[in-house]
């Protein structure tokens, strides 16, 4: 009996009528924690109830606190029918259960009814009392802690780094049970919601208790998946990377750190900035290796981008002396583990040494019925199955570790793709072995680790290469091969040297599928895949190559399989490494040179090509100082071959040699036009525009070659669903379609965020899904956050539009004459190119936000102060202002008004009741520092409507419902006693919808990390500007939120 | 390729100032892209039409998610679904609650019923306002009208409290339930001149100086069923206003009223001898009003009778306004040396707002 849980319910309030004749309700609370059922008094006639519980207690075993979720049920009473259920709260205990996060949950937590949404608020109290176990047989694993982080949360320091961590569970799915037929679809999806609660929390339990056999005490890169398998079941299945952490002292965590992470890393000793490195391979043939296994496991792996015909095992063995210490000395650390995988994306210093490349592997498989729940062996099988495949690839490329390893399925119908994908790499054993490692082993490594190009060199040997790969000599030290293309799922090391900015580039496929049934359609499917992935590889590096760049970090590639057709979506960033050489440029050549308009019309679009190069390099500002080739070093070994890039079959074409290369002495990829297929792929390339000015995106932590954040951050959920015409469906259509939805999807973006400008999209991530036949389901979630417009000044200052040269001027204005400005012109300098509206600031309490057209965060205002002085100033001015207006009613004391009023005219923010909650999936929060991380979010909710058109079709639905899920996120955060959600992601988002019958449905599963956060500015002003924040503590409080 | 679904939820809900302008001017999603569109923005941030589209239907479906907590405003800052920084929350409530001159002009004083919600296609076409917008300025008069009406205290601190809207915006509402509660007679055509800021300081006027509230007494019984102490007028006052009458009645008082002013006045109006002619008719008129004032049929008149019996007059004679403002001021004064008077305390009660208000309408 090792725990003892307390809950208390408060108040609610908004309360939905219940009883049409009263316009009022009856409302009282069941608590309901395992078998164990509390209830409330009824509170008559209220629509704000006050209960004022007792303490509820649950005394029950610490397995069950960690597997169950406290669920809270608001009712109506009716005392002559059945009671009517207002709607539920399910809190996730969690984050009670070890000692460093939260101590208690205290909070409004919005009630929910899956079918009416929200319904009204709960206040409600939640305490835990947990008694010593020393039980070694112990089933839980309470004090682990999880992180969906992928990097060493910040307020932590990395002892050791264990490694992989995985399980599985399955069960029934509520949905597709018999019973289902009798209960109602609402009590069905409730028992889902319900079920996947308890299968989460039973999940981490057994994670936890991985992680404490190998005597971790954390869990970081936490990332749960749903499969949602119809029929045969739902699985609910977890990787992390088990560490041991050491949380860092809290007063040093209080000290004023500096805008960016990067600056971060150099001033402060806090933060382990993340530094590695990799490598990748490139235009390598594919090696399919088809094997049918048992009958109904159909299976067909794929390794990407990987020739491992060539590679051997014992690849590495030959390399240097040190470089065989290192592996073996590593390799001993590791070979303890079934599989030396991270979750991590960045890594403490010195972790990291070198990148061989993208590693992944897809699998095919049918599904069949769980039999057994509790043995789950065939999902853990076919998962085994892959990460063994994953783990011969690294090892392939002379690596013995896969770095920023993730795990996803696609399913339709019966058949489900299995991917699996990472970055092999070498790395030291630093962290990876408890007690003391070899000093003067370690301090070699970092002797021999040049900074900013070291993971850049290639782990393999140079004459055994696994596959064809054209090597130069490292541009940075001049000392170690490097490749000249370099692919990673991770993020971009902080101390990676990268030249110019960063972008995103995507790789965007459809393939048509005849529709099959089974062990077919498993055929069928496996048979694409291959062109699929060498096609989406041939993609990225044509873009890649047409943006100037040499290396794509973050890379993900989707294969989603639909009934119809199959999708492919590659998102990764660009970058131009310092270390690697410059990129050739893209060579078109004619197949049939005969003909003098082809011809004419082969130079038209290799002239645009070029222009679109020279463009790109001035836009994302890649001068690489010129390097002469006897600088370089030594010739290559191997000939310098030609990388050649052919449609489908390739075909011996001598010719090619003879081609004059545009772009320099580089190699140049050359794109060959043999039918009318190359002719679209060769528009398509040209027809991806760059962002608007001001933009920039990446789907990476941050942006290479911007670092001056400012702390306007808004986070936000795109979602899209277009139906295809039936008639023209090609694969050109459809590619055309798709890459059209894309595109658009992220002009309007662009258009919404304009009033941040300028600004960067950070961490893009598109999800592609299939929910039908003929439908597309595109959806996205990012962070646009601003940063100085000092620097976006010099930056921009070649192509700034005629708005922002205003910017410009309106900018220097203000940095000559600081102190003449007075609140009035702060605003309109700061927003230039925002439409005036006098009106409409004095309408508001002198709000300068009130002038700009699309407001996130108006706090930011403050941030592009170029002074604290006129910050103060400005705040003195509303406070003043708004004073004025207080006094008349401020004795008047309505019950609800007092309250009220003052957030009218008072200072913006200072006493709003409903604190500001930032979400974002980052690992971080730019000019804050995060002193506390309270535990994971991790929640599953279901919404169905029978009354669709009412509820403003689709969109309004979805739209209500995603707002809902991030009110929820938001409530449970502030409850926690947290100000944000780091790491956040929407890891499911199904929507399926019967519009002739008004009906919707939609599952979603989000998670993230709960964190308090200190904003710097206020640590700053608390210590320049003491006696004018004294006068109005209030307005600290503003700029905080 | 047809759109099915198409969404953007931020996690600070994002307001476009111009978009919820032209959602509140009542335009259907399609106009509001053309107004859009005509307005350049295309050209200056290089958007499509469709992106335009997709953008406007977006913010169109937020504010219609948001309509509802406007009508209660506390609601909107307490709920929990919708992240807004409280002074975008201000600048929604202001917006939505703030209403066209030209609309509020045809239904001031009338009775907010549904009735007259009819009337609003005629409004509509009239003012060339739409019809959306006339049903949501109309709706948010009677949601104003509703809540306050029954309360006690004052009324703009009511106001404010429960639609928490700004200062200026709350003293409009407070005129426009005075008015409707009173039914004054705005729409003659004699009465087409005066701007609804011209009602407003009337009413205001009106409000602190001729109602229950504004005599500052705490109810003997605060159970008791008390009139609403500001939208009410004065019941006892409106009846002692009939003491009044006697400046006019009585002949010797009235010639001595008139030479006080008279004498004061000599040499310093321009229309000093139009106004001795007329003094006796603009007294007589003056006194009746405030005589009359106790049946609510000319209560309702108040405004025609005050610009037939004063403001017409003096118009057509050319009063300039500081001869109307000295005449006034002349003209209240000088009761008080009248000996035979003895409602001093009301004449003053009574004089003292009109004299604001006559001042007021005195315009062309």
């Amino acid at each position: 009996m090792p725990g003892k849980l307390k809950v208390k319910i408060v108040a609610g309030r908004h309360l939905p009528v219940m009883d049409r004749a009263s316009d009022l309700t009856d409302a009282f609370v069941e608590v309901k924690f395992g078998n164990t059922t509390f209830k409330t008094d009824v509170y008559l006639k209220s629509l704000n109830p006050q209960w004022n519980s007792e303490w509820f207690k649950f005394e029950v075993d610490d397995e069950d606190l960690q597997d169950e979720p406290l669920q809270i049920t608001v009712l109506d009473h009716d005392t002559y029918s059945a009671n009517d259920a207002i709607g539920k709260v399910y809190i996730d205990i969690d984050p009670l259960l070890y000692s460093e996060a939260a101590t208690v949950i205290s909070g409004w937590f919005p009630i929910y009814d899956t079918i009416h949404g929200i319904r009204g608020e709960i206040n409600v109290v939640v305490k835990v009392d947990l008694f010593n176990d020393l039980n070694r047989f112990r089933q839980s694993s309470c004090g682990v802690k999880f992180f969906c982080t992928t990097s060493i949360p910040k307020c932590y320091r990395a002892v050791v780094i264990h490694g992989f961590v995985e399980e599985l569970v399955v069960n029934e799915d509520p949905e597709y049970q018999w019973i289902d037929r009798i209960r109602t679809p609402r009590a069905s999806n409730e028992a889902r919601q319900r079920l996947i609660s308890l299968m989460s929390g039973e999940l981490q339990r057994k994670i936890g208790l991985k992680v404490l056999e190998m005597r971790g005490n954390a869990v970081v890169g936490y990332l749960q998946c749903f499969d949602l398998e119809g029929e045969s079941g739902l699985v609910v299945r977890a990787i992390g990377t088990a560490c041991t952490l050491d949380k860092l002292s809290s007063p040093a965590t209080f000290l004023p750190a500096c805008n960016s992470p990067s600056k971060e890393m150099k001033e402060s000793p806090l933060v382990h900035p993340p530094s590695h490195g990799c490598r990748s391979t490139h235009n390598s043939p594919i090696h399919t290796a088809t094997g049918s296994r048992l009958t109904q496991s159909f299976s067909v792996s794929v390794p990407t981008l990987i020739y491992t015909g060539m590679g051997s095992g014992s690849a590495g063995k030959e390399g240097g002396p040190f470089k065989a210490l290192l592996r073996q000395q590593t390799q001993s650390a590791l070979e303890q583990r079934e599989f030396p995988f991270l979750t991590l994306t960045a890594f403490p210093p010195g972790l990291l040494v070198h990148v061989g490349g993208v590693v992944s592997a897809r699998s095919v498989k049918l599904l069949d019925r769980i039999h057994n729940p509790d043995e789950p062996e065939t999902r853990d099988a076919w998962w085994a199955e892959i990460r063994q495949e994953i783990k011969s690839h690294a090892k392939a490329l002379g690596c013995h570790a896969v770095v920023g390893y993730s795990e996803s399925t696609s399913i339709c119908e019966e058949v489900c793709i299995l991917s699996a994908s990472g970055t092999a790499a070498v790395l030291s054993p630093r962290f990876l072995q408890e007690g003391t490692v070899d000093g003067s082993l370690e301090q070699r490594v970092e002797e021999n680790l040049p900074v900013g190009c070291g993971f850049c060199h290639i782990p393999y040997d140079e004459l055994n290469m696994p596959f064809p790969a054209h090597l130069t000599h490292c541009y940075n030290c001049r000392k170690q091969k490097v490749p000249d293309v370099l692919f990673t799922t991770i993020d971009l090391p902080t101390d990676a040297v990268v030249i110019g900015k960063g972008c995103l580039i995507q790789a965007r496929l459809c393939r048509l599928k005849k529709k099959a049934q089974a062990e077919a359609n498993a055929t069928a499917i496996s048979n694409l895949l291959p062109f699929m992935e060498y096609e989406v590889h041939t993609q990225l590096m044509n873009k890649l190559k047409l943006k100037g760049m040499n290396a794509l970090f973050g890379l993900r590639i989707q294969i989603t399989v639909g009934e119809n057709m199959l999708m492919g979506l590659a998102s990764a960033t660009g970058v131009y490494l310092a270390a690697l050489p410059m990129p050739g440029g893209i060579q078109i050549a004619g197949k049939t040179p005969s003909d003098g308009s082809y011809e004419q019309h082969i130079s038209h679009m290799q002239k645009k090509i070029n222009d679109t190069i020279a463009k790109n390099k001035e836009l994302y500002e890649i001068n690489p100082p010129e390097v002469s080739e006897e600088i370089i070093g030594s010739p290559i070994p191997e000939p310098r071959q030609r990388s050649r890039l052919l449609r489908s079959q390739s075909e011996s074409s001598d010719e090619v040699t003879e081609l004059d290369l545009s772009h320099g002495k580089k190699d140049a990829f050359v794109l060959e036009i043999d039918d009318t297929d190359a002719m679209e792929d060769v528009h398509s390339l040209l027809t991806d525009v760059p962002p608007p000015s001001g933009f920039y995106s990446c789907n990476t932590e941050i942006m290479p070659g911007i670092n001056n954040w400012t702390s306007e951050i808004q986070m936000f959920t795109s979602v899209r669903v277009v139906r295809l015409s039936s008639l023209n469906l090609t694969n050109q259509a459809l590619n055309k379609n798709f890459n059209g939805l894309c595109e658009n999807l992220l002009k309007s973006l662009y258009f919404k965020l304009r009033s941040m400008t300028p600004c960067c999209l950070c961490h893009v991530n598109f999800t592609v899904s299939l929910p039908e036949d003929e439908l597309i389901q595109v959806t996205v979630t990012a962070v646009a956050i601003t940063f100085d417009k000092n620097q976006a000044l010099q930056t921009t200052k070649a192509h700034a539009e005629k708005s922002l040269q205003r910017a410009s001027t309106d900018n220097e204005e203000l940095l000559q004459f600081p102190l003449e400005l007075c609140s009035d012109s702060v605003p309109s300098h700061a927003f230039p190119a925002a439409k005036e509206h006098p009106e409409s600031a004095s309408s508001n309490s002198g709000t300068p936000a009130a002038q700009r057209a699309t407001s996130v965060d108006y706090s930011s205002f403050a941030d592009r102060c170029s002074s604290w002085i006129e910050l103060i100033k400005l705040k003195a001015q509303t406070i003043r202002r708004g004073s004025i207006k207080t006094t008349v009613t401020v004795e008047k004391a309505s019950p609800m008004g007092d309250g009220n009023f003052r957030n009218r005219s008072a200072p913006p923010c200072a006493g709003s009741t409903v604190g500001v909650v930032k979400m974002t999936p980052l690992s971080f929060i730019p000019g804050a520092k995060i002193t506390k991380y309270l535990g994971i979010i991790n929640m599953f909710f279901i919404r169905e409507t029978t009354s669709l058109r009412e509820e403003g079709g689709v969109s309004g639905f979805l739209h209500t419902f995603i707002a809902e899920v991030f009110a929820m996120v938001r409530a449970h955060v502030a409850a926690l006693g947290g100000n944000a959600v780091v790491s956040y992601i929407m890891k499911q988002c199904v929507f399926m919808e019967n519009p002739s019958k008004n009906q919707a449905q939609c599952l979603i599963n989000v998670s993230g990390d709960a964190v308090v956060f200190v904003r710097e500015s206020d640590l700053e002003v608390m210590s320049t500007q003491q006696p004018a924040v004294n006068c109005q503590p209030t307005c600290t409080g503003e700029v905080t939120t | 390729m047809t759109s099915e679904l198409d969404i953007f939820v931020g996690n600070t809900t994002l307001i476009d100032e111009d978009v919820y302008r032209l959602w509140l001017d009542g335009y259907s999603v399609n106009d509001a892209v053309a107004l859009r569109v005509r307005s350049g923005i295309l050209e200056q941030t290089g958007a499509t039409a469709g992106v335009l589209q997709s953008d406007t239907m977006d913010h169109y479906r937020t504010f219609h998610m948001l309509e509802r907590l406007l009508h209660a405003p506390p609601k909107l800052l307490h709920q929990l679904i919708f992240q807004i920084p409280p002074s975008r929350q201000a600048l929604l409530i202001e917006r939505y609650y703030t209403f066209d001159e030209a609309f509020v002009r045809e239904v001031l004083g009338k009775k907010l019923s549904k009735g007259t919600k009819k009337d609003l296609d005629d409004i509509s076409t009239k003012t060339g306002i739409t019809l959306k917008s006339c049903r949501r300025q109309f709706d948010n008069f009677k949601r104003v009208f509703k809540v306050v009406e029954e309360m006690r205290g004052s009324l703009v601190d009511n106001i404010q409290q429960h639609f928490l809207l700004s200062d200026r915006l709350a003293r409009d509402y407070a005129a426009i339930v005075f008015f409707a509660n009173n039914r004054f007679e705005t729409g003659k055509k004699k009465l087409q001149y005066l701007s609804f800021g011209d009602f407003a300081f009337c009413a205001e006027l009106m409000i602190q100086n001729w109602t229950l509230g504004a005599v500052g007494e705490a109810p003997t019984d605060p159970d008791s069923q008390m009139d609403d102490m500001d939208v009410d007028l004065d019941k006892e006052f409106l009846q002692d206003l009939k003491e009044l009458k006697v400046l006019v009645a009585d002949k010797d008082l009235l010639d001595l009223h008139k030479s006080l002013v008279c004498t004061a006045l000599r040499g310093k109006l321009s229309v000093f001898s139009e106004m001795e002619t007329n003094f006796k008719n603009l007294s007589r008129g003056l006194v009746n009003v405030a005589a009359k004032l106790t049946h609510n049929k000319d209560v309702r008149d108040l405004f025609v009778d005050l610009v037939e019996k004063f403001v017409e007059p003096c118009r057509s004679d050319h009063w300039p306004l500081s001869d109307v403002r000295l005449f006034l001021n002349q003209y209240s004064v000088s009761v008080h040396s009248l000996d035979g008077f003895r409602h001093q305390t009301l004449w003053d009660r009574y004089m003292g707002t009109l004299r604001g208000c006559l001042l007021r309408l005195y315009h062309d």
